[in-house]
């Protein structure tokens, strides 16, 4: 059996309103328990902004403002300067968005914070589609997957998130997931104690969503880190790559039965998920060895002035 | 934040602004506002460029790479950002400061609501500019009017001195209330006209203006939260504060003019009488139309006609009191104004016979939709209107005048 050990400090706390057995409420503990207390948070509206808990309760030890799901990435940039402003550069600014209010509604607030290298953790929980809402489809919902606004599932594929912002060159990005919680917790500890924009989008099964058992979160987001279809890895300045955990030989359909959204699926689909899984991972695999290439070739030549957000 | 590790490039030549004493100057009404903004010493500018507002952003950027004006600007990639990141800075206990116009205040309307909820002082210089479809750069108030109901104060001006001026009082006004306050001027007769200016002294409006230091904060040593989801007697109450803090504006602001008049010199008042002593009419106006009608005015006394003006400064809240008072005695009242609300009609024409509604021995109110879109309304022009409602029976509507 995996075990594993997590240096935390308690910022998240028992007693708040995620579903039970929900992966994004063990999302948000590692993140904010390694964040630590001199953390101020930014969450729109979200499943994060139910698991933060209505007035005048919060699940989290920390100062939350509660934006608009849009403009996460604009919230977090206004505090992190004004903090400056004050001097007081110790204080971690983190914002904690759905993938809808990241990948849709929220792309260009974060597109834009991610070009001025913007101060701030900011933290993706990836559940692939509009959970909260009772599971529409976002950008981030895979091919044929089905949801309330998908019902034949649906017919474009995942935005590639991790490499969009890679391309924004900017200091950290890196894929997580929950299954991994010590690969997570290392990454949001890495990225704390980075400056400027750094990027975090992590799988949170959800289990209504989704369709899986209510102990099934970890389980699946395992899945789908070992059948490839979600791997881990990180990079560095849009350049330096580094890949955690890829697959392991396991076929994407271990994956996809133990999803009642995949349920439809006909043999030809399940072929095609799996080819398209194995074609990213040849991609991915290919950006490290160009990376690499260039490593070779000699120092980089970022423009970019590190810590500067002026 | 805001340093830089090499010297700055293409600075401009030492400035004349970092003087002891107040200074004369010929500015455009939007550079007025850039130095008004200066002088207020906001931390954190987030701010999207915009026609006609781009001036103010250009002339900030410019007096910051001079070294004048020490301020974290944000280049934002969009107003609504601009405006989401105001909010955050402001409520992590920095004063903020940003402009827009037209679209972009559209843009922003969802964060405007946000922003007044938040009890967040920003101030915001709106320069008008009519709303597409079809696409115009013209001066028109429609785009701050379809603001009214977001929770901020607002205050037209008519020149880019009392833009300057009205930019650092409302500061004081919105820090107090804990309301984030819109300054207006019109496009291009007040953002791009060039008068003298008097920009008044940073040791003087020190004085007057002390730095911001909100009680509540985000801050981990405080460990307040912003937003929360609230129940319906909560969201009530929250309104219900909102509401009574919006009332103490009007003391507020008949205050922190008469403290700036007294250190400035210079002075406007809530809502202004000109030549109003045994009037048969006022003109009733806000905005560039204001300068205009002083012209008007001093035209029809000249002719033998007893007309005056009645200038609205405040516009949000509504000052209902002062307007009364002013008009009280007054047989006839005409609005003359550009803007236009579709099944409305003029707005301060509909804020004004709501405001006189009920009164003893009101007067008769015209609403003359005059200088639409940005036509042109000329003193002479004016004079014909006023001449007009002398006479005329005034109508429930407002009427096209052109």
């Amino acid at each position: 059996m995996y075990t594993y050990e997590l240096d935390e400090e308690k910022v998240f706390n028992s007693g708040h309103n995620a579903c039970p057995g929900c992966g994004e409420a063990l999302a948000v503990r590692y993140v904010l328990n390694t964040m630590g207390p001199k953390t101020i948070g930014v969450v729109p509206p979200s499943c994060i902004a139910i698991i933060c808990g209505p007035q005048p309760y919060s699940s989290m030890r920390i100062p939350v403002y509660q934006t608009t799901l849009e403009a996460s990435a604009a919230s977090a940039a206004g505090i992190s300067r004004a903090l400056k402003r004050q001097g007081k550069y110790d204080v971690n600014v983190l914002a904690m968005a759905g993938d809808g209010g990241t990948y849709d509604i929220g792309f260009q607030a974060l597109s834009g914070a991610a070009e001025r290298n913007e101060d701030m953790v900011y933290v993706c929980l990836d559940n692939e589609g509009y959970m909260n809402t009772g599971a529409q489809k976002s950008s981030s919902t895979p091919y044929l997957a089905v949801t309330s606004s998908t019902p034949g599932g649906k017919p474009s594929d995942k935005k590639d998130i991790a490499e969009i912002m890679a391309a924004h060159r900017i200091p950290y990005v890196a894929t997580a997931t929950v299954g991994y919680p010590d690969d997570l917790a290392r990454k949001v500890a890495k990225a704390r104690d980075m400056e400027g924009m750094r990027f975090i989008v992590v799988l949170t099964p959800c289990l209504d969503g989704w369709g899986v058992a209510d102990d099934g979160a970890v389980r699946v987001s395992r899945l789908a880190v070992d059948t490839g279809f979600f791997p881990l890895y990180e990079v560095e300045d849009g350049e330096r790559y580094t890949i955690n955990h890829g697959p392991k030989g396991i076929p994407v359909e271990r994956y996809l039965e133990q999803q009642k959204r995949y349920r439809h699926l006909d043999e030809e689909q399940v072929k095609e998920i799996q080819a398209g899984v194995d074609h990213r991972w040849r991609l991915l695999q290919a950006r490290v060895e160009v990376a690499e290439g260039h490593a070779k070739a000699g120092p980089r030549t970022t423009n970019r002035m590190r810590g500067e957000c002026t | 934040m805001s340093a830089t590790a090499t010297p700055p490039r293409n600075s401009p030549p030492a400035n004349e602004v970092q003087m002891a004493d107040d200074v004369r100057m010929l500015l455009t009404g939007n550079h007025a506002v850039s130095y008004g903004a200066m002088r207020a010493r906001p931390q954190v500018v987030p701010i999207y460029p915009i026609t006609p507002q781009t001036p103010i952003a250009e002339k900030i950027s410019d007096l910051q790479l001079a070294g004048d004006f020490d301020v974290d600007l944000m280049t934002a990639e969009s107003e609504h950002s601009a405006m989401s990141a105001c909010i955050t800075a402001s409520l992590t206990g920095v004063r903020v400061f940003t402009a827009t116009a037209s679209q972009g205040l559209m843009l922003m309307h969802e964060m405007l609501h946000y922003a007044s909820g938040a009890r967040a002082p920003i101030v915001m210089v709106n320069v008008n500019r009519t709303i597409g479809s079809p696409w115009g750069f013209w001066p028109d108030q429609t785009d701050s009017l379809a603001q009214r109901d977001t929770g901020w104060i607002q205050y037209y001006t008519e020149n880019g001195q009392e833009s300057l001026d009205t930019v650092i009082q409302a500061f004081k006004v919105a820090e107090e209330v804990l309301l984030p306050a819109m300054v207006i001027h019109e496009a291009f007769y007040i953002s791009h006209a060039l008068e003298p200016v008097t920009v008044p002294s940073q040791e003087r409006v020190d004085a007057y203006l002390p730095p911001f230091d909100p009680p509540h904060k985000l801050d981990t040593e405080i460990g307040e939260s912003w937003g929360n989801v609230v129940n319906q007697d909560m969201f009530y109450r929250h309104r219900k504060d909102l509401g009574a803090a919006m009332d103490r504006v009007l003391e507020a602001s008949v205050r922190a003019d008469a403290e700036y008049k007294d250190t400035m010199g210079r002075g406007y008042g809530i809502l202004e009488k000109y030549r109003t002593e045994d009037a048969d009419l006022l003109i009733v106006a806000f905005g560039a139309m204001v300068g205009t009608a002083r012209v008007a005015v001093d035209m029809l006394r000249a002719a033998g006609k007893a007309v005056g003006l009645l200038k609205i400064k405040l516009f949000r809240p509504f000052p209902i009191d002062a307007v009364r008072a002013a008009v009280a005695g007054v047989p006839r009242l005409v609005v003359m104004e550009r803007n236009f609300s579709p099944g409305g009609g003029g707005v301060l024409h509909q804020e004004l016979k709501a405001a006189l509604y009920g009164m003893p021995d009101p007067p008769a109110v015209h609403g003359y939709l005059a200088g639409v879109g940005g036509v042109n309304v000329s003193p002479k022009k004016m004079v014909e209107l006023a001449e007009k409602a002398l006479t005329d029976e005034p109508v429930p509507g407002s009427v096209w005048q052109r």
